[in-house]
């Protein structure tokens, strides 16, 4: 750009007349794609409406096998990591650079957590062979329990791989909060990144009760 | 008539003369690496028109193979995989990015009047991810091949024990179909932010040319209907790796629920492709025939209904899988539903060329095939989604026929019209028209000897993914084996017309004769106020629109389908160009004298100079002693209109602030 653009600010870019425009644009981009994120998610959200449907008892029976002590802790991981994010954001907006750096490194601590928690559900499940169908090889449940452990995997795994990119999209977010690029004028990056984060804490919210809290 | 623009903020980038889009960089990685919509949307448009001739040679040894009721060209199994690849290139890799991706990036934000599309790095990743996800695809050739048709049926597809599913091809497939599922998606995401957000002052909603209105509504869908097929695709690819029992009855799943799940996708899918066929109509019929559109409003609001009424309709696709009864009426009398807004398409644009001045060149005759194309897909499609029928036909070549009419003659061809239309702005070059006309009348032609006689073979019984009928009773044989020759004589015929087109368009990029104009066809819309190719930022200063896009009423003198704007003679777009604009322009020495002039203080006197001047340098040879009359009223106008135009624009902003 040549330098009648010099005094536009640095994070404008040049194909936005102002910097409500560039944010406003990006915000809806970003809830678009959480829109896309819902659709996706809702389809294995139904895939599970079917089938439990089908093996209304064998949810029952497997679910059981599922570890609620472990499954609330990650919820209470996940809803105080959304109040960090938010938190996070609000100190972005009001110029606070510490406090932002702080809590973005707490959401991400929190998400660590969140999967080492995680980690240690999967591995005890796989160890005694609670698994997908084709190498499922526990005995002593009704039904076909393995397609209710199929599609906890799936299901978790599917929001496992999303607390990953929202760990490395923070991690990112945090690296330009340390580098000053956020301001009470830009803080777009943020938020968009907080608002994603909220959503995978939503997500969860859902399959917390539907894969543990069978009743 | 059209021109351009004003003074306001962005002043000054300094362009060399002559520098456009295509020489401004250079090198392959200038390309590969842009954020240029439109440099974007020509490797696009590349990409696509490569895979639709690999497709389309794929289709010719289908064809061939069924010249004779025996199987003498291939064995079944390959040739179920030729057309499983056949079906997923033109479906994944081809139609869908061809028109909004290629043609839809390069000309949206020229329409809207904005420098770019609202995420350029975005619109670069989606075709990076576009690239990826064919060479996915094709890799499942090498990996061995899928057979399942381009519909990934379970559980043909989920039984790691079937067919060539044994190897990983199946899981290539799927992979990259998911992959390219994302490129549409952030196609759809960046396109939708922009006509939100980056619209020209003064062009409202309703102001949108209609082109805008159908790659908004495909977008929609795009973003909505898109990750449903992710996940699918997702869940499928897991079940045929680690077995999850969702869709493989064997392990206790449902393979219904799959095509529940697929045609989720791909019912919407499927308006995915014609709605920015439509789109592209809405233009052709309008600047071609120099009429107004006829009912605006109706052809917007009703790519609008489409878009949602198709997300209810998939289960017309199922209606032999033993879904209950009920289900079958509802779905059937909902997608009689999506029939009302096609037809109000059709009328609309058939209302427009009424007493227009048609002129029968390359994009009108792809705009007329289309009607006549486009109508007989719609309406036998109405066969397929009575129940009753559809039994009879289902699986048939009826069914063959209305998709390829719908989705060949109807998309494809406008398509070619679309490319047709735009070329010249794009590429700076003219076609060949002679041959343009020849060759459009060819695939014309071709494409009915095909696809027509596939209504009748279906009608007969033929089943479609065959590949030999030498089994049917001496009677069929005899009538299956006449209308496959009449199909495959037809599809060469098709073939022949579109490697003319493919030749003279490659020929027209080096031998060519220069567009001079910026606007050759007199039209009205944002995208030929710039020069011609387009300059790398689009538009000099930034374009103001005050009128809507099909304004033709001078043309029509009874004043037919007028748009009915009380002040017929104001200029469509406010187009002054600043001084320093004016400074880089060689031409004339008027000018110089002009610009000295242009430092004196009295704004008004130096800004009519100007508009005269730029009126001598119009090229539309146009009533200009009328013209100069109507002037001096105008220009003072055209001040005001400018300034409400501002005004609106403002407070459309400000709406929008307050909603939120
Ligand atoms: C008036 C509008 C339309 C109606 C009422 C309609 C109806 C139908 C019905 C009922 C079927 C299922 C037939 C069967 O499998 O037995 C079908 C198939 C199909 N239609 Fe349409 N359709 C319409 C427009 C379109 C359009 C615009 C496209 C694409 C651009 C399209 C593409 C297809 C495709 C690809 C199939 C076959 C899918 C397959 O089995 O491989 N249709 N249509
Ligand atoms: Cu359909």
């Amino acid at each position: 750009m040549s330098a009648a653009h010099g005094d536009h600010p640095k994070f404008l870019q040049h194909h936005f007349h102002s910097a409500e425009q560039q944010a406003s644009a990006s915000k809806l981009g970003m809830w678009l794609f959480l829109a896309q994120e819902v659709l996706f998610f809702g389809g294995i959200f139904v895939a599970y409406g079917v089938l439990r449907f089908l093996y209304p008892e064998t949810f029952l029976a497997a679910h059981a096998y599922l570890d609620v002590k472990m499954g609330a802790i990650n919820t209470v991981i996940l809803i105080t990591s959304s109040l960090t994010m938010a938190l996070g954001v609000r100190a972005a907006q009001t110029n606070n650079q510490k406090q932002t750096v702080l809590m973005l490194a707490l959401t991400i601590l929190f998400a660590c957590g969140f999967l080492v928690v995680k980690y240690f559900e999967y591995s005890h499940k796989i160890h005694v062979g609670l698994v997908t169908a084709r190498s499922f090889s526990a005995t002593g449940i009704a039904g076909s329990p393995h397609i209710f452990f199929s599609l906890y995997f799936a299901m978790t795994g599917l929001h496992g791989l999303h607390v990953l990119v929202g760990i490395i999209v923070l991690a990112w977010i945090l690296m330009r909060a340390r580098r000053g690029d956020f301001s009470s004028a830009y803080f777009t990056p943020v938020e968009n990144a907080g608002l994603y984060w909220h959503l995978v804490d939503l997500i969860w919210i859902f399959l917390f009760p539907l894969l543990y809290l069978v009743k | 008539m059209a021109t351009v623009t004003t003074a306001n903020g962005h002043a000054s980038e300094h362009h060399e003369v002559g520098s456009n889009y295509l020489n401004a960089r250079k090198g392959v990685l200038s390309w590969l690496f842009t954020l240029d919509h439109k440099r974007i949307g020509v490797m696009y448009l590349a990409g696509t028109l490569f895979f639709f001739m690999i497709g389309g040679i794929l289709a010719l040894l289908v064809r061939t193979e069924l010249l004779t009721p025996a199987g003498d060209l291939f064995q079944g199994d390959t040739y179920n995989r030729v057309f499983t690849l056949h079906g997923a290139i033109m479906v994944f890799i081809f139609i869908i990015p061809s028109v909004p991706a290629a043609l839809g990036n390069f000309v949206l934000p020229l329409m809207l009047g904005t420098k770019d599309v609202a995420f350029p790095r975005i619109n670069l990743l989606s075709f990076w991810i576009w690239m990826l996800g064919t060479a996915f695809l094709l890799y499942s050739i090498i990996a061995g091949s899928v057979d399942t048709g381009w519909t990934f049926y379970t559980p043909y597809s989920s039984d790691p024990q079937v067919g060539s599913q044994a190897g990983s091809a199946i899981i290539w497939a799927l992979m990259g179909v998911f992959i390219l599922g994302f490129s549409s998606i952030l196609t759809g995401v960046n396109f939708i932010t922009t006509v939100h957000k980056m619209r020209a002052p003064g062009m409202t909603w309703t102001k949108m040319p209609l082109f805008i209105w159908g790659i908004y509504a495909t977008a929609v869908i795009q973003v909505l209907a898109t990750p449903v097929l992710a996940i699918t695709l997702l869940l499928l690819t897991i079940e045929r790796t680690l077995g999850i029992g969702i869709f493989d009855p064997a392990l206790g799943g449902d393979p219904v629920l799959f095509q529940h799940f697929f045609w989720f996708y791909s019912h919407p899918a499927v308006y995915i492709m014609i709605l920015p066929g439509m789109a592209i109509i809405s233009e052709l019929v309008t600047v071609h025939s120099k009429k107004n559109i006829f009912g605006y409003k109706p052809i917007a609001y009703s790519s609008m209904a489409i878009a949602i009424i198709s997300f209810l309709v998939w289960g017309h696709h199922m209606f032999t899988s033993g879904q209950s009864e009920l289900a079958s009426t509802v779905f059937s009398a909902l997608t009689f539903a999506v029939a009302v807004p096609t037809a109000i398409k059709v009328f609309s644009w058939v209302a427009t060329l009424y007493k227009g001045s048609i002129s029968l060149n390359t994009p009108m005759l792809y705009c007329l095939s289309f009607l006549f194309l486009f109508t007989i897909g719609g309406l036998t499609g109405l066969f397929c989604s009575t129940l009753a029928t559809d039994i009879h036909i289902h699986d048939t070549y009826f069914v063959v026929a209305h998709f390829h009419y719908v989705m060949m003659g109807g998309t494809v061809i406008a398509f070619l019209g679309g490319l047709h239309h735009w070329w010249p702005k794009m590429t700076g070059r003219w076609y060949n028209e002679n041959w343009g006309r020849f060759a459009a009348a060819l695939v014309f032609i071709g494409f009915n000897v095909t696809f027509f006689s596939q209504f009748v073979l279906g009608s007969q019984g033929m089943p479609r993914r065959y590949h030999t009928y030498h089994s049917a009773s001496p009677d069929l044989k005899a009538i299956f084996t006449k209308w496959h020759q009449v199909s495959t004589v037809g599809s060469y015929i098709l073939a022949a017309g579109l490697f003319i087109t493919l030749f003279y368009l490659l020929h027209s990029l080096f031998r060519g004769k220069k567009v001079a104009e910026k606007n050759p066809w007199g039209a009205k819309s944002l995208e030929w106020l710039t020069e011609t190719p387009p300059i790398e930022h689009n538009f000099h200063e930034e374009p103001v629109c005050l009128h809507g896009p099909y304004d033709y009423d001078e043309i029509s003198p009874d004043g037919q389908g007028a748009g009915a704007d009380e002040d017929d003679d104001s200029p469509l777009y406010l187009d002054k160009k600043t001084e320093a604009k004016k400074a880089e322009e060689p031409k004339a020495e008027e000018k110089k004298a002009e610009e000295k002039k242009a430092e004196e203080p009295k704004a008004e006197e130096k800004k009519a100079e100007e508009k005269k001047a730029e009126e001598k340098k119009a090229e539309e040879p146009k009533a200009e002693a009328k013209k100069a009359e109507a002037k001096k009223a105008e220009e003072t106008k055209a001040e005001e209109k400018k300034a409400e135009a501002k005004a609106e624009a403002k407070s459309d902003d400000e709406a929008d602030k307050d909603k939120k």
